[in-house]
Protein backbone atom coordinates (compact mmCIF):
# COMPACT_ATOMS: atom_id res chain seq x y z
CA UNK A 1 0.00 0.00 0.00
CA UNK A 2 1.44 3.46 -1.22
CA UNK A 3 1.98 5.51 2.12
CA UNK A 4 0.75 8.71 0.46
CA UNK A 5 -2.32 8.77 -2.17
CA UNK A 6 -1.90 9.57 -5.45
CA UNK A 7 -4.69 11.92 -6.45
CA UNK A 8 -4.43 11.80 -10.66
CA UNK A 9 -3.84 7.95 -10.77
CA UNK A 10 -6.60 7.34 -8.64
CA UNK A 11 -9.06 9.78 -10.52
CA UNK A 12 -7.66 8.12 -13.70
CA UNK A 13 -8.95 4.70 -12.31
CA UNK A 14 -11.94 5.41 -11.01
CA UNK A 15 -12.73 7.16 -14.19
CA UNK A 16 -11.73 4.08 -16.24
CA UNK A 17 -13.91 1.48 -14.37
CA UNK A 18 -15.76 -0.49 -16.94
CA UNK A 19 -19.55 -1.34 -16.18
CA UNK A 20 -20.05 -4.14 -15.08
CA UNK A 21 -23.16 -5.32 -17.80
CA UNK A 22 -21.47 -3.20 -20.60
CA UNK A 23 -17.42 -3.96 -20.14
CA UNK A 24 -16.83 -1.20 -23.59
CA UNK A 25 -18.44 1.99 -21.53
CA UNK A 26 -16.78 3.08 -18.44
CA UNK A 27 -18.43 5.05 -15.64
CA UNK A 28 -17.48 7.98 -17.05
CA UNK A 29 -18.78 7.53 -20.16
CA UNK A 30 -21.98 7.17 -18.80
CA UNK A 31 -22.10 9.85 -16.65
CA UNK A 32 -22.73 7.87 -13.45
CA UNK A 33 -19.83 9.06 -11.64
CA UNK A 34 -20.39 13.11 -11.02
CA UNK A 35 -17.47 14.06 -8.67
CA UNK A 36 -14.46 12.79 -6.49
CA UNK A 37 -13.72 14.75 -3.25
CA UNK A 38 -10.65 14.18 -1.58
CA UNK A 39 -10.33 15.55 2.26
CA UNK A 40 -6.50 14.20 3.36
CA UNK A 41 -6.38 10.36 3.02
CA UNK A 42 -10.30 9.92 2.70
CA UNK A 43 -12.51 10.20 -0.35
CA UNK A 44 -16.43 11.12 -1.46
CA UNK A 45 -16.97 9.68 -4.41
CA UNK A 46 -20.31 10.81 -5.82
CA UNK A 47 -22.39 8.90 -7.95
CA UNK A 48 -25.52 9.03 -9.94
CA UNK A 49 -27.66 6.01 -10.26
CA UNK A 50 -29.04 5.11 -13.99
CA UNK A 51 -32.22 3.02 -13.38
CA UNK A 52 -33.94 3.38 -9.88
CA UNK A 53 -33.49 -0.51 -9.41
CA UNK A 54 -30.13 -1.30 -11.59
CA UNK A 55 -28.10 -4.27 -9.83
CA UNK A 56 -25.03 -2.77 -11.18
CA UNK A 57 -24.72 -0.02 -9.09
CA UNK A 58 -23.50 -2.36 -6.52
CA UNK A 59 -21.34 -3.81 -8.14
CA UNK A 60 -19.70 -0.38 -9.51
CA UNK A 61 -19.74 0.81 -5.61
CA UNK A 62 -17.50 -2.11 -4.86
CA UNK A 63 -15.50 -1.19 -7.46
CA UNK A 64 -14.64 1.87 -6.74
CA UNK A 65 -14.62 0.86 -2.94
CA UNK A 66 -11.85 -1.51 -4.10
CA UNK A 67 -10.12 0.81 -5.52
CA UNK A 68 -9.67 3.15 -3.34
CA UNK A 69 -8.74 0.57 -0.85
CA UNK A 70 -6.03 -0.33 -3.33
CA UNK A 71 -4.40 2.87 -3.79
CA UNK A 72 -3.63 3.45 0.18
CA UNK A 73 -7.41 5.28 1.01
CA UNK A 74 -7.98 5.28 4.58
CA UNK A 75 -11.97 5.88 4.56
CA UNK A 76 -14.18 6.07 0.98
CA UNK A 77 -17.68 7.24 0.94
CA UNK A 78 -19.96 6.60 -2.26
CA UNK A 79 -22.37 9.11 -1.79
CA UNK A 80 -25.76 8.84 -4.39
CA UNK A 81 -26.80 11.98 -6.04
CA UNK A 82 -29.83 12.36 -7.82
CA UNK A 83 -29.88 15.80 -9.09
CA UNK A 84 -29.45 16.31 -11.82
CA UNK A 85 -31.20 13.27 -13.21
CA UNK A 86 -29.27 10.85 -15.20
CA UNK A 87 -29.66 10.86 -18.95
CA UNK A 88 -28.07 8.80 -21.81
CA UNK A 89 -27.76 12.74 -23.56
CA UNK A 90 -24.93 12.43 -21.20
CA UNK A 91 -23.08 9.00 -23.51
CA UNK A 92 -20.70 11.09 -26.07
CA UNK A 93 -21.23 9.41 -29.33
CA UNK A 94 -17.56 7.74 -29.17
CA UNK A 95 -19.49 5.73 -26.30
CA UNK A 96 -21.90 4.94 -28.24
CA UNK A 97 -20.13 4.10 -31.33
CA UNK A 98 -18.20 1.56 -28.81
CA UNK A 99 -21.94 0.36 -27.82
CA UNK A 100 -22.64 -0.54 -31.39
CA UNK A 101 -19.77 -2.39 -32.00
CA UNK A 102 -20.51 -4.48 -28.81
CA UNK A 103 -23.91 -5.59 -30.32
CA UNK A 104 -26.05 -2.90 -28.67
CA UNK A 105 -27.93 0.02 -30.58
CA UNK A 106 -27.67 3.19 -28.76
CA UNK A 107 -29.85 5.51 -27.53
CA UNK A 108 -30.93 8.21 -29.61
CA UNK A 109 -31.53 11.50 -28.45
CA UNK A 110 -34.03 11.95 -26.21
CA UNK A 111 -37.03 13.83 -27.25
CA UNK A 112 -37.72 17.54 -26.43
CA UNK A 113 -41.07 17.05 -26.23
CA UNK A 114 -42.40 17.12 -22.10
CA UNK A 115 -45.45 14.73 -22.94
CA UNK A 116 -42.91 11.46 -22.10
CA UNK A 117 -46.24 9.12 -22.60
CA UNK A 118 -46.66 10.06 -26.32
CA UNK A 119 -43.68 9.27 -27.19
CA UNK A 120 -43.05 6.09 -29.92
CA UNK A 121 -39.26 5.25 -30.76
CA UNK A 122 -37.66 6.09 -33.82
CA UNK A 123 -35.62 4.09 -36.25
CA UNK A 124 -33.46 2.11 -34.59
CA UNK A 125 -31.11 0.90 -36.99
CA UNK A 126 -29.34 -2.93 -36.26
CA UNK A 127 -26.24 -2.49 -34.95
CA UNK A 128 -24.53 -5.30 -37.12
CA UNK A 129 -25.67 -4.51 -40.36
CA UNK A 130 -26.67 -0.91 -40.34
CA UNK A 131 -30.15 -1.71 -41.48
CA UNK A 132 -33.69 0.77 -40.23
CA UNK A 133 -35.87 -2.65 -41.05
CA UNK A 134 -36.03 -3.19 -37.56
CA UNK A 135 -39.01 -4.38 -35.35
CA UNK A 136 -39.46 -3.83 -31.54
CA UNK A 137 -40.07 -7.52 -29.68
CA UNK A 138 -40.34 -5.98 -26.45
CA UNK A 139 -39.67 -3.02 -24.47
CA UNK A 140 -38.42 -4.70 -21.67
CA UNK A 141 -35.37 -6.45 -22.13
CA UNK A 142 -32.26 -8.30 -20.60
CA UNK A 143 -31.49 -5.65 -18.39
CA UNK A 144 -33.42 -2.38 -16.84
CA UNK A 145 -31.94 -0.20 -19.71
CA UNK A 146 -32.77 -2.15 -22.65
CA UNK A 147 -34.97 -2.99 -24.68
CA UNK A 148 -35.20 -6.29 -27.34
CA UNK A 149 -35.40 -5.75 -31.04
CA UNK A 150 -35.12 -8.12 -34.03
CA UNK A 151 -33.51 -6.62 -37.18
CA UNK A 152 -35.81 -8.05 -40.75
CA UNK A 153 -32.92 -8.13 -42.55
CA UNK A 154 -30.13 -10.00 -40.74
CA UNK A 155 -32.61 -11.84 -38.67
CA UNK A 156 -30.41 -11.26 -35.58
CA UNK A 157 -32.11 -10.34 -32.58
CA UNK A 158 -30.47 -7.18 -30.43
CA UNK A 159 -30.96 -5.10 -27.15
CA UNK A 160 -31.20 -1.40 -27.63
CA UNK A 161 -30.26 0.84 -24.85
CA UNK A 162 -33.29 2.87 -23.89
CA UNK A 163 -33.84 6.26 -24.24
CA UNK A 164 -34.20 7.94 -20.99
CA UNK B 1 -43.29 19.54 8.81
CA UNK B 2 -40.55 16.74 9.40
CA UNK B 3 -43.47 14.12 10.43
CA UNK B 4 -45.24 14.64 7.37
CA UNK B 5 -42.46 14.46 4.99
CA UNK B 6 -41.17 11.31 6.53
CA UNK B 7 -45.02 10.03 6.38
CA UNK B 8 -44.91 11.28 2.69
CA UNK B 9 -41.62 9.28 1.47
CA UNK B 10 -43.15 6.22 3.15
CA UNK B 11 -46.50 6.23 1.25
CA UNK B 12 -44.39 6.75 -1.92
CA UNK B 13 -42.20 4.35 -0.91
CA UNK B 14 -44.83 1.68 0.12
CA UNK B 15 -46.68 1.98 -2.84
CA UNK B 16 -43.81 1.26 -4.90
CA UNK B 17 -42.50 -1.54 -2.93
CA UNK B 18 -46.24 -3.24 -2.76
CA UNK B 19 -47.01 -3.17 -5.79
CA UNK B 20 -43.36 -4.64 -7.12
CA UNK B 21 -43.53 -7.35 -4.56
CA UNK B 22 -46.70 -8.61 -6.42
CA UNK B 23 -45.61 -8.54 -9.87
CA UNK B 24 -42.94 -10.24 -8.45
CA UNK B 25 -44.67 -13.27 -8.14
CA UNK B 26 -45.56 -13.46 -11.45
CA UNK B 27 -41.55 -14.60 -12.09
CA UNK B 28 -41.25 -17.44 -14.21
CA UNK B 29 -45.25 -17.45 -14.54
CA UNK B 30 -46.09 -14.74 -17.10
CA UNK B 31 -47.82 -15.90 -19.93
CA UNK B 32 -45.14 -15.61 -22.33
CA UNK B 33 -41.73 -14.60 -21.91
CA UNK B 34 -41.42 -11.51 -23.07
CA UNK B 35 -44.37 -10.53 -20.59
CA UNK B 36 -42.54 -12.67 -17.65
CA UNK B 37 -39.80 -10.09 -18.18
CA UNK B 38 -41.60 -6.96 -18.47
CA UNK B 39 -43.92 -7.65 -15.38
CA UNK B 40 -40.27 -8.17 -13.37
CA UNK B 41 -38.50 -5.42 -15.26
CA UNK B 42 -41.19 -3.27 -13.90
CA UNK B 43 -40.77 -4.79 -10.44
CA UNK B 44 -37.48 -4.06 -10.70
CA UNK B 45 -37.97 -0.44 -11.30
CA UNK B 46 -40.29 -0.18 -8.72
CA UNK B 47 -38.35 -1.71 -6.17
CA UNK B 48 -35.63 0.43 -6.86
CA UNK B 49 -37.94 3.50 -6.30
CA UNK B 50 -39.06 2.18 -3.19
CA UNK B 51 -35.46 1.96 -1.98
CA UNK B 52 -35.10 5.44 -2.63
CA UNK B 53 -37.43 7.30 -1.12
CA UNK B 54 -37.33 4.78 2.11
CA UNK B 55 -33.74 5.90 2.09
CA UNK B 56 -34.48 9.58 2.29
CA UNK B 57 -36.44 8.76 4.90
CA UNK B 58 -34.01 7.01 6.91
CA UNK B 59 -31.78 9.51 6.36
CA UNK B 60 -34.51 12.48 7.40
CA UNK B 61 -35.43 10.22 10.22
CA UNK B 62 -31.57 10.12 11.70
CA UNK B 63 -31.95 7.30 14.29
CA UNK B 64 -29.58 5.27 12.39
CA UNK B 65 -32.11 3.22 10.64
CA UNK B 66 -32.24 1.57 6.93
CA UNK B 67 -34.26 0.98 3.95
CA UNK B 68 -33.84 -2.59 5.25
CA UNK B 69 -35.29 -1.77 8.35
CA UNK B 70 -38.68 0.19 7.19
CA UNK B 71 -39.44 -2.39 4.75
CA UNK B 72 -39.37 -5.30 6.58
CA UNK B 73 -40.10 -4.42 9.95
CA UNK B 74 -43.72 -2.97 10.14
CA UNK B 75 -47.13 -4.50 10.96
CA UNK B 76 -50.45 -3.75 8.28
CA UNK B 77 -51.34 -0.80 9.99
CA UNK B 78 -48.15 0.87 9.32
CA UNK B 79 -48.25 0.88 5.43
CA UNK B 80 -49.20 3.54 3.82
CA UNK B 81 -49.85 1.85 0.25
CA UNK B 82 -52.35 2.55 -1.93
CA UNK B 83 -54.90 -0.03 -1.42
CA UNK B 84 -54.95 -0.91 -5.32
CA UNK B 85 -51.23 -1.87 -4.63
CA UNK B 86 -51.95 -4.40 -2.65
CA UNK B 87 -55.25 -5.91 -4.71
CA UNK B 88 -54.30 -9.45 -5.45
CA UNK B 89 -52.71 -10.18 -8.97
CA UNK B 90 -55.44 -12.25 -10.18
CA UNK B 91 -54.89 -13.07 -13.99
CA UNK B 92 -52.94 -10.82 -16.46
CA UNK B 93 -56.04 -8.69 -17.00
CA UNK B 94 -56.03 -7.75 -13.33
CA UNK B 95 -52.75 -7.22 -13.59
CA UNK B 96 -52.47 -4.98 -16.52
CA UNK B 97 -55.61 -3.09 -14.92
CA UNK B 98 -53.93 -2.48 -11.36
CA UNK B 99 -51.12 -1.78 -13.25
CA UNK B 100 -52.24 0.77 -15.83
CA UNK B 101 -54.72 2.77 -13.27
CA UNK B 102 -51.33 2.94 -10.33
CA UNK B 103 -48.95 4.01 -13.49
CA UNK B 104 -51.22 6.38 -15.00
CA UNK B 105 -51.41 8.20 -10.70
CA UNK B 106 -47.71 7.79 -10.51
CA UNK B 107 -46.79 9.39 -13.63
CA UNK B 108 -49.06 12.36 -13.35
CA UNK B 109 -48.50 12.40 -9.33
CA UNK B 110 -44.25 12.42 -10.09
CA UNK B 111 -44.52 15.25 -12.79
CA UNK B 112 -46.32 17.17 -10.42
CA UNK B 113 -43.82 16.25 -8.33
CA UNK B 114 -40.26 17.20 -9.96
CA UNK B 115 -41.85 21.10 -9.01
CA UNK B 116 -41.69 20.20 -5.27
CA UNK B 117 -38.98 22.76 -3.40
CA UNK B 118 -37.82 19.85 -1.87
CA UNK B 119 -35.08 19.23 -4.00
CA UNK B 120 -34.32 15.46 -2.81
CA UNK B 121 -38.16 14.92 -4.27
CA UNK B 122 -38.07 16.64 -7.00
CA UNK B 123 -34.89 14.37 -8.21
CA UNK B 124 -36.83 11.37 -7.22
CA UNK B 125 -39.72 12.09 -8.91
CA UNK B 126 -37.84 13.04 -11.94
CA UNK B 127 -35.91 9.82 -12.10
CA UNK B 128 -39.20 8.03 -11.07
CA UNK B 129 -41.78 9.89 -14.17
CA UNK B 130 -39.37 8.56 -16.91
CA UNK B 131 -39.94 4.92 -15.36
CA UNK B 132 -43.45 4.89 -14.64
CA UNK B 133 -44.08 6.29 -18.21
CA UNK B 134 -42.77 3.22 -19.57
CA UNK B 135 -44.95 1.04 -17.12
CA UNK B 136 -48.05 3.81 -17.83
CA UNK B 137 -47.34 2.97 -21.57
CA UNK B 138 -46.80 -1.14 -21.64
CA UNK B 139 -50.04 -1.26 -19.53
CA UNK B 140 -52.24 0.66 -21.44
CA UNK B 141 -50.94 -0.99 -25.12
CA UNK B 142 -52.59 -4.29 -22.74
CA UNK B 143 -55.86 -2.50 -22.10
CA UNK B 144 -56.63 -1.89 -25.57
CA UNK B 145 -55.24 -5.20 -26.97
CA UNK B 146 -57.25 -7.06 -24.46
CA UNK B 147 -60.75 -4.95 -24.49
CA UNK B 148 -60.46 -4.59 -28.40
CA UNK B 149 -59.45 -8.45 -28.77
CA UNK B 150 -61.56 -11.59 -28.08
CA UNK B 151 -65.09 -11.97 -26.50
CA UNK B 152 -62.76 -13.91 -23.40
CA UNK B 153 -60.26 -11.11 -23.33
CA UNK B 154 -63.03 -8.32 -23.35
CA UNK B 155 -64.95 -10.26 -20.67
CA UNK B 156 -61.40 -11.00 -18.21
CA UNK B 157 -60.64 -7.23 -18.70
CA UNK B 158 -64.36 -6.08 -17.97
CA UNK B 159 -64.07 -8.28 -14.63
CA UNK B 160 -60.55 -6.47 -14.00
CA UNK B 161 -61.74 -3.32 -14.51
CA UNK B 162 -65.18 -4.08 -11.43
CA UNK B 163 -62.56 -5.51 -9.01
CA UNK B 164 -60.03 -2.73 -9.74
CA UNK B 165 -62.50 0.17 -9.66
CA UNK B 166 -63.75 0.72 -6.71
CA UNK B 167 -60.15 1.46 -4.95
CA UNK B 168 -59.38 4.15 -7.33
CA UNK B 169 -60.88 6.65 -4.82
CA UNK B 170 -58.09 5.88 -2.48
CA UNK B 171 -55.73 7.42 -4.78
CA UNK B 172 -56.80 11.21 -4.42
CA UNK B 173 -58.42 10.47 -0.71
CA UNK B 174 -56.15 13.46 0.11
CA UNK B 175 -55.38 14.21 3.85
CA UNK B 176 -54.23 16.97 6.39
CA UNK B 177 -50.87 15.48 5.62
CA UNK B 178 -51.60 15.41 2.18
CA UNK B 179 -52.96 19.54 2.58
CA UNK B 180 -49.92 20.30 4.75
CA UNK B 181 -47.24 19.07 2.45
CA UNK B 182 -48.81 21.23 -0.58
CA UNK B 183 -49.45 24.54 2.08
CA UNK B 184 -45.89 23.84 2.28
CA UNK B 185 -45.01 23.77 -1.28
CA UNK B 186 -43.63 20.19 -1.58
CA UNK B 187 -46.06 17.99 -2.17
CA UNK B 188 -48.96 17.27 -5.10
CA UNK B 189 -52.08 18.91 -5.22
CA UNK B 190 -54.23 15.39 -5.75
CA UNK B 191 -57.02 17.53 -7.23
CA UNK B 192 -55.24 18.64 -9.57
CA UNK B 193 -53.83 15.84 -11.24
CA UNK B 194 -57.28 13.53 -10.71
CA UNK B 195 -58.84 15.63 -13.67
CA UNK B 196 -55.95 14.62 -15.75
CA UNK B 197 -55.66 11.25 -14.47
CA UNK B 198 -58.79 10.84 -15.67
CA UNK B 199 -58.79 12.15 -18.70
CA UNK B 200 -56.09 9.67 -19.53
CA UNK B 201 -58.04 6.44 -17.97
CA UNK B 202 -61.03 8.14 -20.57
CA UNK B 203 -58.85 8.01 -23.83
CA UNK B 204 -57.55 4.62 -23.14
CA UNK B 205 -60.41 3.10 -22.43
CA UNK B 206 -62.80 4.49 -25.38
CA UNK B 207 -59.99 2.91 -27.87
CA UNK B 208 -60.58 -0.50 -25.46
CA UNK B 209 -63.87 -0.22 -26.09
CA UNK B 210 -64.89 0.08 -21.94
CA UNK B 211 -67.08 2.19 -20.33
CA UNK B 212 -65.94 4.61 -17.76
CA UNK B 213 -67.73 3.35 -14.45
CA UNK B 214 -70.10 6.26 -12.59
CA UNK B 215 -71.08 6.21 -9.31
CA UNK B 216 -69.38 3.59 -7.68
CA UNK B 217 -68.82 2.93 -3.96
CA UNK B 218 -65.19 3.89 -3.35
CA UNK B 219 -63.28 2.32 -0.46
CA UNK B 220 -60.80 3.85 1.06
CA UNK B 221 -58.19 4.17 4.30
CA UNK B 222 -54.81 3.91 3.15
CA UNK B 223 -53.53 7.24 4.23
CA UNK B 224 -54.24 5.85 7.83
CA UNK B 225 -52.62 2.32 7.27
CA UNK B 226 -56.29 0.84 6.87
CA UNK B 227 -56.29 -2.24 4.74
CA UNK B 228 -57.83 -5.11 3.09
CA UNK B 229 -57.86 -8.05 4.28
CA UNK B 230 -54.62 -9.24 1.57
CA UNK B 231 -52.09 -6.53 2.94
CA UNK B 232 -51.05 -9.31 5.77
CA UNK B 233 -50.73 -11.78 3.72
CA UNK B 234 -48.10 -10.27 1.57
CA UNK B 235 -46.38 -9.15 4.59
CA UNK B 236 -46.03 -12.17 6.37
CA UNK B 237 -43.82 -14.00 3.48
CA UNK B 238 -42.15 -10.69 2.58
CA UNK B 239 -41.25 -10.27 5.51
CA UNK B 240 -40.83 -13.77 7.14
CA UNK B 241 -36.98 -13.48 6.21
CA UNK B 242 -36.52 -10.99 8.12
CA UNK B 243 -38.69 -11.48 11.07
CA UNK B 244 -37.14 -15.39 11.65
CA UNK B 245 -33.80 -13.76 11.61
CA UNK B 246 -33.33 -10.29 12.47
CA UNK B 247 -30.75 -8.31 11.43
CA UNK B 248 -29.70 -10.68 8.60
CA UNK B 249 -27.68 -9.75 5.52
CA UNK B 250 -26.77 -11.21 2.72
Amino acid sequence: MPATINRQRILQRIREIPDPEVPVITISDLGILRDVVFDGNHAEVQITPTYSGCPAMKAIEDEIVTVMREEGVEGVKVKLVYSPAWTTDWLNEDAKERLRAYGIAPPGKTSSDKNLLAVHPKEIKCPRCGSVNTVLVSPFGSTACKSLYKCESCLEPFDYFKCH
Amino acid sequence: MHNNLYTYCLRLGDTSLILGQRLGDWCGHGPVLEEDIAMTNIALDLIGQARAYYSYAAEMEGKGRTEDDIAFLRSERGYFNVLLAEQPNGDFAMTMMRQFLISTYQYYFYLELKGSNDATLAALAEKSVKEVAYHQRHSSEWIKRMGDGTEESNQRIKNALEACWLYTGDLFDADDTDREMVKAGTGVDLQKIKPRWESKVKEVFSEAGLEFPQDVFMVLGSRSGRHSEHLGHLLSEMQVLQRSYPGATW
